[in-house]
C-alpha cells in the first residue's frame, strides 16, 4: 500500500488540474479487493460447495437426489480400485515429474547460461514453444501411429538390423503414457526454472569459481539452490496437471490403465455424479496435500 | 429500398412454402397415405439426439424434401445419449436411442408413449419388436430384448407392459446382430467360437470395448464358450456371475491378451487397421470402415450366436401440438422405406423390410436381405465398394443372422455393481 502514493505522484504533477479523489483507505481496500473475490467465489468457491453437496447425494441408474449418505465416501475409501487407481496414478506423477525436471532444467541451464546473446535466448526460447501451437490432443495422438507396432519407430529398429520383432511395449503401455506425460509437460518446467535462472546474480558464479568450485560444484551449490522457486513451480503444475489427466491416460494405455482422472470421467458417463463428485472431492484433498507439502519444502513468496 | 427487400423476402418465403406443400404432396403419394398438412408445418423444427449410427445428415436433408420441416441431428455416444435422454429433456424433441438406454431412462419420465393406432406401418414391423419372435417358432434371447421395453400400458406410465398394447415407448428402427470382428489375413485360420477372443494364440492382439453394458455381454459369450460359466441369463447377471466372468478377464488382462480397449467407432476401426489387432468386439460399420481402406476384416459368424441390438425413436415428454403432428409424421415418413432402404445399404436392418424393399435394387436387397450372392458390386449410399461381385453377406440372411441372437444388450439389475467389478478390471 505504501508505494501508491509514491507512484501516483508523477501522474499527479503531469496533470495539476485535475482533481484528486482520495478514497479513504478502507473503502480503497474494499474495492480492490472485490474483483478478485467476486470472481473466485462465483468461479472457484460456489462451484466446489456444490460439488461437496452434491458428493452426499444418493443416485440411481436415471437420477440423483438430495440425501445425506457417506455411501460414496465409503466404496471409494473402502475399494481396491481407489488404492490401485491412486497408486498408478501416483507412479505416473513420479515419473512424469523426475523426467520433465530434468529435462527442463537441462534445457533452462543451456538457455541461461550457455547462449549469452540475449537475442539468441529469446529466439530458442520462443522454439521451445512452438509444439504449443497445436492442440495438445493432436500432439498426444501423433505418437500413436508412430509408436505402434508396424509404426514408424519400430520399422526404422527392425531395418536397421536392431530388433528382430517389433517391440509391443511403445505403445499402449505405461511407457507410452510417461512418454506422452514428458512430451506435453516439460515446457511447464522449463519456463519457470529458466525465469529463476535469469534472476541468478551473475557475480555470485564467479564468486565461487573464484573461491575455487568446480563447474559441478557451482552447479550443485549455487544455480540448484537458487533455481529452486523455479523447480518448486513447475513441479506444481505437472504434478497437478497429471494427477488430474483422464484423457492420456486413455489414449495411450489405450484404456489399459485407469487413473484417478478416468475413473471421475466414466463415473460421470454413467450418471453417477455423485459418486463422481466425491472422487473429485477426494482428487482435490489429495492434490491439495501435495501442493502444501510442496510449499514447506520451498518458500516460493520469500524467494520470488 | 426497403420496400423492395420486404417485397424480396416474402416472395421467396412464398416461393419455399409453395415448394414445401409441393413435396409434402409428393411424399404422401409416395407413402401412399391422406395427410392434412397444416400450412405453418415447414416453420416447426425437430431436434434430434442419438448415436451416429443412424443420425445421419442426408435422413435431414430428405425430411427437409419429403416432409418440409427442418430435422436438428446432433450425434453422441451411447454414453452421452444416456445422459442427455435422463437429464436435459428440454434438449430434444426426438430421442434416437437403444432398447436397453430406454430400459434406464423411461423411469425418469422424459419421454412419452406414442398412439399404436397413429403408426400407419405398425403391422408390418419385424416381430422382434413386438411379440419378441422373428418367427413363431423362434425362442426369446437373452438381455433387454426389445419387446421387453417397447410398451407401456397407458400415457403416462412408469412401468413397461408385458405384452403389446397401444403405447409403444420406441418406434423400432434400426438393428443388427453383432459378433467379432477378425482380421483373417493375419489369422489365417477359421474362427468359429467366442472363445478365441482369450485364446493365447492372440496374446497382445486382442481387445474389447469399453463400454461396460456391452463390454459384459461380449465377455459373457466368450466365457460362456470357453465352457466357464453357465449364465442362467446373460442380459441379468448375479453378482457371483459378474464376478466370475471379470475373473476370467482380469486373469487375461494380466497374461497381456489385450493390445488395448476402445470406447469410440473409430479407435476400434484403427486398432484393427492398423494391425495392432486381429480380433476385437466390433460393430458392423467400423468392419466397412476398415474394408473400404483395402483392408480385409471379416465380421465373423459364430457357433454360440450374436450379441443384437436395436434402436428406435422416442418423443420427448414435451412434444405437443403441431410439433407432435410433426413427429408422427416424421415417424411415418421413417418407417416408409427411404430410410430403411438407406440404412440396409449400409448393412443394418430396418424395421419394416417390406417397405424398405421398394428402396432398393434387387441386387441390394439379395445381397444384404436375403444373403444372396452380388450379382452386380454392391456400394454404400456414399458410393463406395462394399462388395464385389460373386461376395456374399458375412453371416448370411436376415433370418440367418437375427434368428441367431444369443443375447440382446441390457442393463442388469445389478447394474451398480457390475460397473464397479468393470472399474475393477479397467484398473487390473
Amino acid at each position: 500500500m505504501s508505494d501508491t502514493p509514491m507512484e501516483a505522484a508523477p501522474f499527479a504533477e503531469k496533470a495539476p488540474d485535475a482533481p484528486v479523489r482520495v478514497l479513504s483507505e478502507g473503502l480503497a481496500s474494499w474495492l480492490l479487493v472485490s474483483p478478485l473475490a467476486i470472481l473466485l467465489a462465483i468461479f472457484l468457491v460456489i462451484p466446489i460447495s456444490v460439488i461437496v453437496t452434491v458428493s452426499f447425494w444418493g443416485y440411481n441408474e436415471w437420477d440423483f437426489y438430495p440425501d445425506f449418505t457417506f455411501e460414496n465416501y465409503e466404496y471409494l475409501l473402502t475399494s481396491a480400485v481407489t488404492f490401485d487407481t491412486y497408486v498408478k496414478t501416483f507412479s505416473y506423477v513420479l515419473m512424469a515429474w523426475a523426467f520433465t525436471a530434468a529435462i527442463g532444467f537441462a534445457v533452462a541451464y543451456f538457455l541461461a547460461f550457455h547462449v549469452r546473446s540475449t537475442v539468441w535466448q529469446v529466439a530458442l526460447f520462443l522454439v521451445c514453444t512452438v509444439p504449443f501451437w497445436t492442440s495438445n490432443i493432436i500432439r498426444m495422438i501423433s505418437w500413436i501411429p508412430f509408436l505402434g507396432r508396424n509404426g514408424l519407430a519400430n520399422e526404422v529398429l527392425l531395418q536397421a538390423g536392431l530388433i528382430e520383432t517389433p517391440l509391443e511395449f511403445l505403445l499402449f503401455s505405461d511407457f507410452a503414457v510417461v512418454l506422452a506425460f514428458v512430451h506435453l509437460y516439460t515446457l511447464f518446467m522449463v519456463v519457470p526454472i529458466f525465469n529463476s535462472m535469469m534472476r541468478i546474480d551473475r557475480s555470485l558464479i564467479e564468486a565461487a569459481r573464484d573461491n575455487g568450485a568446480s563447474p559441478f560444484q557451482i552447479l550443485t551449490n549455487v544455480i540448484l539452490p537458487l533455481s529452486k522457486p523455479g523447480l518448486m513451480i513447475g513441479s506444481i503444475f505437472v504434478v497437478t496437471l497429471v494427477m488430474g489427466d483422464f484423457i492420456t491416460v486413455r489414449f495411450m494405455s489405450g484404456s489399459q490403465s485407469a487413473s484417478v482422472g478416468r475413473i471421475i470421467q466414466n463415473e460421470i458417463a454413467l450418471l453417477q455424479y455423485p459418486a463422481a463428485a466425491a472422487s473429485a472431492v477426494v482428487l482435490l484433498i489429495t492434490v491439495l496435500i501435495m501442493i502444501a507439502v510442496m510449499l514447506r519444502l520451498v518458500d516460493i513468496r520469500k524467494e520470488l | 429500398m426497403d420496400r423492395t427487400e420486404t417485397k424480396g423476402v416474402s416472395r421467396r418465403a412464398l416461393l419455399k412454402g409453395t415448394a414445401a406443400v409441393g413435396a409434402a404432396a409428393v411424399g404422401s403419394g409416395v407413402i401412399g397415405a391422406p395427410m392434412i398438412w397444416a400450412q405453418n408445418i415447414k416453420d416447426v423444427t425437430l431436434r434430434q439426439f442419438g448415436t451416429g449410427v443412424s443420425n445421419l445428415n442426408e435422413v435431414a436433408e430428405k425430411v427437409k424434401e419429403d416432409l418440409g420441416f427442418t430435422l436438428q441431428m446432433t450425434a453422441l455416444d451411447s454414453d452421452s445419449v444416456t445422459q442427455r435422454a435422463a437429464t436435459q429433456p428440454k434438449s430434444f424433441d426426438i430421442a434416437d436411442i437403444e432398447y436397453w438406454i430406454c430400459k434406464k431412462v423411461w423411469g425418469a419420465g422424459n419421454l412419452q408413449a406414442m398412439d399404436v393406432s397413429r403408426i400407419e406401418n405398425y403391422d408390418k414391423i419385424v416381430g422382434i419388436f413386438k411379440s419378441g419372435k422373428l418367427t413363431p417358432e423362434s425362442t426369446i434371447a437373452q438381455g433387454t430384448a426389445p419387446h421387453s421395453v417397447g410398451f407401456v400400458p397407458e400415457p403416462g406410465a412408469r412401468a413397461f407392459a408385458d405384452e403389446q398394447t397401444n403405447w409403444m415407448t420406441l418406434i423400432p428402427t434400426i438393428y443388427n446382430a453383432d459378433t467379432l470382428g477378425i482380421r483373417p489375413d493375419l489369422i489365417g485360420r477359421p474362427i468359429n467360437n467366442w472363445s478365441e477372443l482369450l485364446n493365447p494364440e492372440f496374446k497382445g492382439k486382442a481387445s474389447i470395448l469399453d463400454i461396460s453394458a456391452i463390454g459384459i455381454m461380449d465377455m459373457a459369450m466368450v466365457c460362456e464358450s470357453m465352457g466357464e460359466i453357465q449364465y442362467g441369463d446373460k442380459g441379468n447377471m448375479t453378482q457371483e456371475e459378474i464376478d466370475k466372468t471379470i475373473a476370467i478377464f482380469i486373469e487375461a488382462k494380466r497374461a497381456g491378451q489385450f493390445r488395448a480397449f476402445w470406447k469410440s467407432f473409430d479407435e476400434s476401426v484403427n486398432l484393427m487397421a492398423s494391425g495392432e489387432v486381429v480380433i476385437q468386439s466390433m460393430w458392423s460399420p467400423a468392419i466397412t470402415a476398415v474394408k473400404s481402406k483395402g483392408i480385409p476384416c471379416v465380421y465373423q459368424p459364430l457357433e454360440e450366436g450374436y450379441r443384437s441390438w436395436g434402436g428406435g425413436l422416442g418423443l420427448s415428454a414435451n412434444l405437443s401440438g403441431l410439433e407432435l403432428d410433426a413427429a408422427y409424421e416424421y415417424i411415418n415418413w421413417y418407417l416408409s422405406g427411404w430410410v430403411g432402404g438407406f440404412l440396409m445399404r449400409q448393412g443394418y436392418y430396418s424395421a419394416v423390410p417390406e417397405t424398405s424393399k421398394l428402396f432398393m435394387s434387387e441386387n441390394e436387397w439379395g445381397y444384404w436381405f436375403e444373403g444372396k450372392e452380388a450379382t452386380e458390386v454392391i456400394t454404400n449410399p456414399q458410393g463406395s465398394p462394399m462388395a464385389q461381385v460373386g461376395e456374399v453377406r458375412d453371416g448370411g440372411s436376415f433370418e440367418e443372422r437375427m434368428g441367431r441372437v444369443a443375447c440382446w444388450n441390457a442393463v442388469m439389475d445389478e447394474n451398480k455393481y457390475m460397473v464397479r467389478k468393470w472399474n475393477e478390471f479397467i484398473a487390473a
